[in-house]
């Protein structure tokens, strides 16, 4: 902890960083994100397993953005979502100072994209057995049972965008949402706006989602949104190779193609 | 009751099954009138919103075609295509919506016959289906297809 | 002066069905997974036990997520516009927490401002309430900080304090006495029966006069407003489980035949809300958004309608992705000066 507070004094006393993104004490013994720009605040920078958000949300976030240089707590999964924002040329190299907390108490530096890519761990499989389990008991349900299952999730949907909000890669400045000449997915959360919406953010994060589970971790009505994203990265690696968010130079699975992509499926 | 006449949308591209599907005219082969044939430049250019459209108007099938692979007249729109009704595949069936209700081809201009063939199988298959009424059930009354009850 | 009675808590599936029989639909909290929303119960066992506050608020039984204000359709003779057919049916929304009850005066403030909101009207006029004082509290609650309080009776028709295996019956309002009537035989006298022994403790968390004071005065005071806000992500969470947060969005969702004019909820969190057809946005940055949410509840709304847009329910503060905690949050405006 405190070398994470020190690792923040420094570089905001340097000027190295204007901000730092990190996590604090939040309500009920919880954490919450935190953003500190005065050094002598630094105190109030935590880091334990309640610190669950992935911070990278913030990265692309104009209020943050505006500040100056941030550096970042980096779990797993910003360092993840760093990586992919790079890929899609929203962040650039020494754009940000990734901070790891070790078990120490030392706190490791990345200052480069080379060393982003260096510190992220690369799983042998897209999906972790727990998360493959939960999918397997959706697949195993009858197309019939599966549909029932999806609408009653999407039935408690509010269309508050906690998804589209807490989730880096969501940084449109329009949505498909916010399109209406046409309007293609309906504004009211009616059964076919909620499905339409939930589908479309599954497509649009297609070969770009890198797993943090933040869409259903936001959701005030617990729809597990992580799901949608998870079987399609399960097809998008089985089918092309690949995962998000493991390389800051990687292209974009949708945006390029092999001649021998499977079509047995196509007449 | 009236035997239930399915309703198939088709997205072509203008290059190959559209022409294609010229050619099965011209060429005085009959085939299924179920289908209605919307016309794009690319399969490349066919938005996955499409087929959620087409469904939410009414449709009980969709039919997607175009050129096949090495022939598109923009080089790789068919490829780009491809690669995203994998994915689409993948999601719309984890989600519980009929796959068996959405057919994709490779029609090139010259295949006239392929046409026919593939319409009238696929209406074949959506008339054993039935209409799409699970899907139509998510539709609010005011703009659910075949008008609107006052 | 209100009045008392007493009920023993198994008389709760008589007292149900003496309204279903009287013509009431009764709305409770029901467990949906790991949520708990308003929804229609049969009878006591329905209703999600232990709750401390249900995750959405019963707002929607008066103001429905998304509804049809009237419906259009080509006709003969151009085009035909038709009302939306009243349909709500009279409604005891049941077990609802005293700071609930207390929302429907902002409600209702609001949607009789400057003009009458039939289609809000039509429902509420057939809504009656009989809540269940708290006899718990989390971190989350502070409706003691917005002139409520556990066992508040304002707003309530009914009012049940647990005491024991019993219920303490307040009979706040008329329509109370209509409700109390209709199953009378099911209370007795209240004498000796101690409300506040089985009362929640909710502490007061701001100084709601000073925090009235000094909001007024901050609204230039961009570094606090920024401060607040940087970590908030401009979802809609906090307004769409809010009781009283009452924005709400116009669509037209139509086919070439006809469609419907529909009323659905919206949130001042949203950078869309404001934005201008020119592209430009009067309220730019988060930290506009959030001090309008602020002001709007806390300023504006006592000020032109003399009611606080907000009771304290803590439901906006447990929801949000990144816990942006309001209470929190007004004690430092509160304590910041002027």
């Amino acid at each position: 902890m405190t070398g994470l507070q020190d690792a923040a004094r420094d570089l905001l006393q340097s000027g190295e960083a204007a901000v730092v993104i990190g996590f604090g004490g939040g309500s009920a013994g919880g954490a919450r994100p935190l953003m500190v720009r005065d050094p002598t605040s630094v105190g109030d920078l935590i880091f334990d397993d309640r610190c669950v958000h992935n911070l990278a949300v913030y990265l692309l976030k104009p209020e943050v953005k505006s500040l100056g240089k941030p550096a970042i707590v980096g779990t797993q999964a910003v360092l993840r979502s760093i990586l992919q924002l790079a890929s899609e040329q929203q962040v650039k190299d020494r754009d940000v100072i990734a901070l790891i907390p070790e078990a120490d108490g030392g706190v490791r530096r990345l200052e480069t994209l080379g060393e982003i890519e260096g510190a992220v761990s690369k799983p042998d499989a897209v999906l972790s057995p727990e998360e493959q389990n939960c999918l397997d008991e959706i697949a195993s349900l009858s197309r019939e049972e599966r549909w029932r299952f999806w609408q009653e999730e999407f039935s408690r949907c509010l269309k508050c965008y906690a998804c589209r909000a807490a989730c880096p890669m969501c940084y449109c400045s329009q949505c498909i949402v916010e399109v209406n000449q046409p309007q293609w997915i309906p504004v009211p959360a009616h059964p076919l706006g909620n499905m339409g919406w939930h589908l479309v953010r599954a497509m649009h994060l297609a070969g770009r989602c890198v797993n943090c589970g933040e869409c259903a971790r936001a959701c005030p009505v617990d729809i597990p949104l992580n799901l949608l994203n998870q079987v399609i990265e399960k097809e998008v690696a089985e089918q092309f190779g690949g995962k998000a968010g493991l390389s800051a130079t990687a292209s974009y699975a949708l945006s390029t193609f092999t001649t021998d992509d499977k079509d047995t499926f196509i007449r | 009751m009236a035997e239930f006449e399915p309703k198939v949308t088709a997205f072509v591209c203008t290059w190959c099954t559209y022409a294609g599907a010229d050619l099965t005219g011209t060429s005085r082969i009959k085939y299924a009138s179920n289908v209605r044939v919307l016309r794009v430049p690319c399969t490349g250019r066919i938005d996955f919103m499409y087929v959620l459209q087409a469904f939410t108007q009414g449709a009980d099938g969709i039919i997607i075609s175009g050129c096949h692979p090495a022939d598109c007249h923009y080089t790789s729109g068919n490829y780009h295509a491809r690669r995203r009704w994998i994915v689409l595949r993948a999601l719309l069936d984890f989600v519980g919506v009929d796959t068996r209700r959405i057919h994709f081809a490779w029609v090139s201009a010259a295949e006239g016959a392929k046409w026919a063939d593939l319409v009238n199988s696929v209406v074949s298959n959506v008339r054993e289906l039935g209409p799409y009424d699970e899907y139509r059930q998510t539709i609010p009354a005011h703009i659910r297809p075949g008008g609107i009850a006052v | 002066m209100i009045e008392q009675k007493r009920m023993s808590t198994t008389s709760l599936e008589a007292l149900f069905q003496r309204y279903k029989t009287a013509g009431w639909w009764i709305l409770a909290p029901r467990a949906e997974g790991d949520i708990t929303t308003f929804g229609e119960v049969d009878s006591p066992g329905d209703v999600a036990a232990g709750l401390i506050q249900t995750t959405l608020s019963p707002k929607s039984a008066v103001l429905p997520i998304w509804e049809e204000l009237f419906r259009f359709r080509r006709g003969e003779s151009g085009i035909e516009v038709v009302e939306a057919a009243e349909s709500s049916v009279p409604t005891i929304i049941f077990g609802l927490r005293p700071c609930d009850a207390r929302a429907f005066a902002a409600l209702d403030a609001v949607f009789t401002w400057d003009s009458q909101d039939e289609p809000y009207l039509a429902r509420r006029n057939k809504v009656a309430f009989v809540s269940i004082a708290c006899n718990q509290a989390d971190d989350y609650c502070f409706c003691t900080s917005t002139g409520g309080g556990p066992g508040d009776t304002a707003g309530s028709d009914l009012l049940l304090t647990g005491v024991g295996d019993e219920y303490l019956v307040e009979v706040v309002t008329e329509r109370g006495v209509e409700l109390a009537g209709i199953a009378g035989e099911l209370f007795g006298p209240a004498e000796g029966m101690d409300k506040a022994a089985h009362l929640a403790s909710v502490p007061v968390r701001f100084d709601l006069d000073r925090l009235r004071q000094v909001l007024p005065k901050t609204f230039d005071r961009e570094e606090l407003w920024i401060d607040q806000s940087l970590r908030c992500l401009g979802c809609g969470a906090c307004a769409y489980v809010c009781p009283t947060c009452v924005c709400f969005d116009i669509q037209d969702e139509a086919t070439r035949h006809g469609g419907a004019r529909v009323r659905c909820w919206d949130s001042c969190g949203f950078s869309l809300f404001t934005l201008h057809t020119s592209g430009h946005n009067p309220r730019e940055v988060q930290s506009h958004r959030w001090r309008q949410r602020v002001m709007h509840k806390f300023a504006y709304m006592p000020e032109r309608l003399q009611v606080l847009g907000c009771v304290g329910c803590g439901r906006c503060s447990r929801a949000c992705p990144v816990d942006m905690n309001l209470a929190e949050h007004l004690a430092v405006i509160a304590e910041s000066g002027e």
